[in-house]
């Protein structure tokens, strides 16, 4: 069996005084999408920001291609192909739709071509080219946040709750982006609330409770599975919507 | 964009208001352009003060010890120069200026170097300890300096290029301002071109906003810090250079003595943000000058008094920058 692209071995993270993760465990493969699911609190974004380094693993592993990442910098690990867009989109308001793009583009000029398959589905950033990103909407924001991830191709993408607060159009322009990012050069992991979203993409899924990986493995199992979404999501089918 | 222009407004605002008061037009002119050539002194010393803050959240209460070596140190090579001082030719003057200056930034930088290794970097992320300890470097370079040069203030004499005055009918404009206006300016103008029209100035202006956030798209933030806390002491030693020959003396106390103006400009211009700073500057210095003028019993508390009104007008400063 192939190493997996992404590894993490018993992970735990303090955050303050707060024992968070408990002993995290779960592989992403390459070249397709995880969805990282759970209740709130569950510890899925604690989970995304210690694979970013921005909070430290107490103990376990984390390993990303082969190589031990627990305790590097977040710089390093960002500079190992690994893009990270928070729940808060994180944009810098103060700088144009421009200036964001170009600051993250970190091996020069964002390419043309790119440009242009990124302004195919987000159209309003080429609108608002030279707008402060401030002043943009809500879903806006979060086009620019998921476009600073892309513009350049990056191996792992972790992308927390991308549609949160999204109009439905936008939504779909999304998954168009995220399917054909999968199926050519990046491999996404996933924090998502809204189910439908997560079946329509994901390839695989881990589900979160309590500070671990309650449940490993496809997808198509678990979409199946209403018992165990009821399980470990506490919520009917119905409602994720 | 919509710029926010109101807080620019109130420079000339604050000039026209001045003019009925003051009376005499030739009182006017002479003041205005002593209180803008000393807010852009000020400027100059609290520009590295404001990012620092903006990218690290490091409150620096050390900063004036970077402005009293600058101003040290070019007293130093100015006395050592002092034929070229007062020779009558422009051209030794500033022979004995630039390397004056140059010695300033240089060693105010260096100096800030090493304050960012031994004394802020053990305390970066905690406030109450970034104040107390960077408090502590000022007070050990405050006596360092004693040691060095001594307990006596210096008395510094400007170059003869600079003494007196240009003469417009009544009015008379100490030539020595007129040049700190016109390095002022220049300065703003390589600050505001480095931040808008440099990937580096972009990597300042986003860090500014959230450096967490910056790191995660892979540049390394502290870096770019310790980088902007050098250039941030070599600037103030550039203003410590300026404000000693404006003063015409020098003594141990002059740091702590021009930081009280330098926190309340970067809190009146809005923490983290260059424009805020120059505006807040202009205005700190054009309303000690005019109320040193109209009313000198409470010229002292004119500043304060400013940034009480900027802040209950606008809590985050002038020019807020947003942050995460």
């Amino acid at each position: 069996m192939a190493e997996p692209l992404l590894s993490l071995r018993g992970v735990q993270t303090n955050i303050g005084r707060y024992h968070i993760l408990h002993g995290v465990e779960f592989d992403v493969a390459e070249g397709g999408l995880t969805m990282l699911l759970g209740r709130n609190g569950a510890g899925k974004t604690t989970t995304l920001r210690t694979i970013m380094g921005m909070w430290r693993a107490a103990a376990g592993e984390i390993r990303f291609d082969g190589r031990d990442i627990t305790h590097m910098a977040t710089p390093d690990i960002a500079r190992l192909g690994i893009a990270y867009v928070p729940e808060s989109m994180a944009i810098f308001a103060d700088l144009t739709v421009q200036e964001n793009l170009v600051l993250a583009a970190r091996s020069g000029p964002p390419d043309q071509k790119r440009l242009d398959w990124i302004f195919a589905r987000f159209e309003a950033l080429k609108r608002f080219w030279t707008l402060p990103a401030g002043l943009l909407s809500g879903g806006q924001k979060q086009m620019l946040a998921v476009a600073r991830a892309i513009i350049e191709p990056r191996r792992l993408l972790l992308i927390d709750e991308p549609t949160k607060g999204l109009a439905p159009a936008i939504i779909a322009n999304m998954i168009d982006a995220f399917r054909e990012l999968k199926d050519g050069e990046s491999t996404l992991l996933v924090v998502e609330q809204n189910f439908v979203f997560a079946r329509q993409l994901g390839d695989a899924v881990a589900v979160m409770d309590d500070g671990r990986v309650a449940h490993q493995g496809s997808m198509a199992a678990f979409a199946a599975d209403s018992a165990l979404q009821q399980h470990l999501l506490g919520l009917g089918m119905d409602t994720h919507q | 964009m919509k710029r926010d222009w109101l807080p620019l407004l109130l420079i000339p605002a604050l000039m026209i208001g001045a003019l009925p008061l003051i009376g005499s037009p030739a009182s006017w002119v002479t003041l205005t352009v002593a209180g803008l050539a000393m807010g852009l002194m000020i400027f100059i010393m609290a520009s590295g003060l404001t990012l620092t803050f903006g990218l690290m959240d490091v409150l620096n209460f050390g900063h004036g010890a970077f402005i009293a070596v600058g101003a040290f140190v070019a007293a130093s090579v100015m006395l050592a120069l002092a034929p070229w001082m007062t020779a009558d030719s422009i051209w030794l003057n500033l022979a004995a200026i630039g390397p004056a200056v140059l010695a300033a930034m240089v060693v105010s930088g260096v100096l800030g170097l090493g304050f960012e290794r031994i004394i802020v970097r053990p305390v970066y992320g905690q406030h109450l300890k970034q104040i107390l300890v960077t408090t502590g470097g000022l007070i050990v370079a405050e006596q360092l300096l004693k040691v060095i040069w001594g307990p006596d203030q210096i008395t510094l004499s400007r170059p003869t290029a600079l003494r007196g005055a240009f003469l417009f009918g009544d009015v008379a404009i100490e030539k020595y301002r007129v040049l700190a206006v016109v390095v002022g300016l220049v300065v703003f103008a390589a600050l505001a071109l480095t931040l808008n029209r440099t990937r580096l100035g972009l990597l300042i202006r986003a860090g500014v906003e959230n450096g967490e956030m910056v790191e995660a798209l892979g540049y390394r933030i502290r870096r770019l810090f310790v980088g902007v806390f050098v250039v941030g002491s070599a600037l103030a030693g550039l203003g410590g250079a300026m404000w000693g020959l404006y003063q015409e003396t020098v003594t141990a106390a002059i740091g702590a003595q021009v930081a009280v103006l330098v926190f309340i400009v970067i809190i009146i211009g809005g923490l983290g943000s260059v424009g805020g700073c120059f505006v807040g500057a202009l205005l700190v210095g054009l309303t000690a000058n005019y109320i040193g003028f109209l009313a000198p019993k409470v010229a002292l508390g004119s500043n304060i008094l400013l940034m009480a009104l900027v802040l209950l007008w606008r809590p985050q400063g002038l020019y807020p920058v947003a942050k995460r």
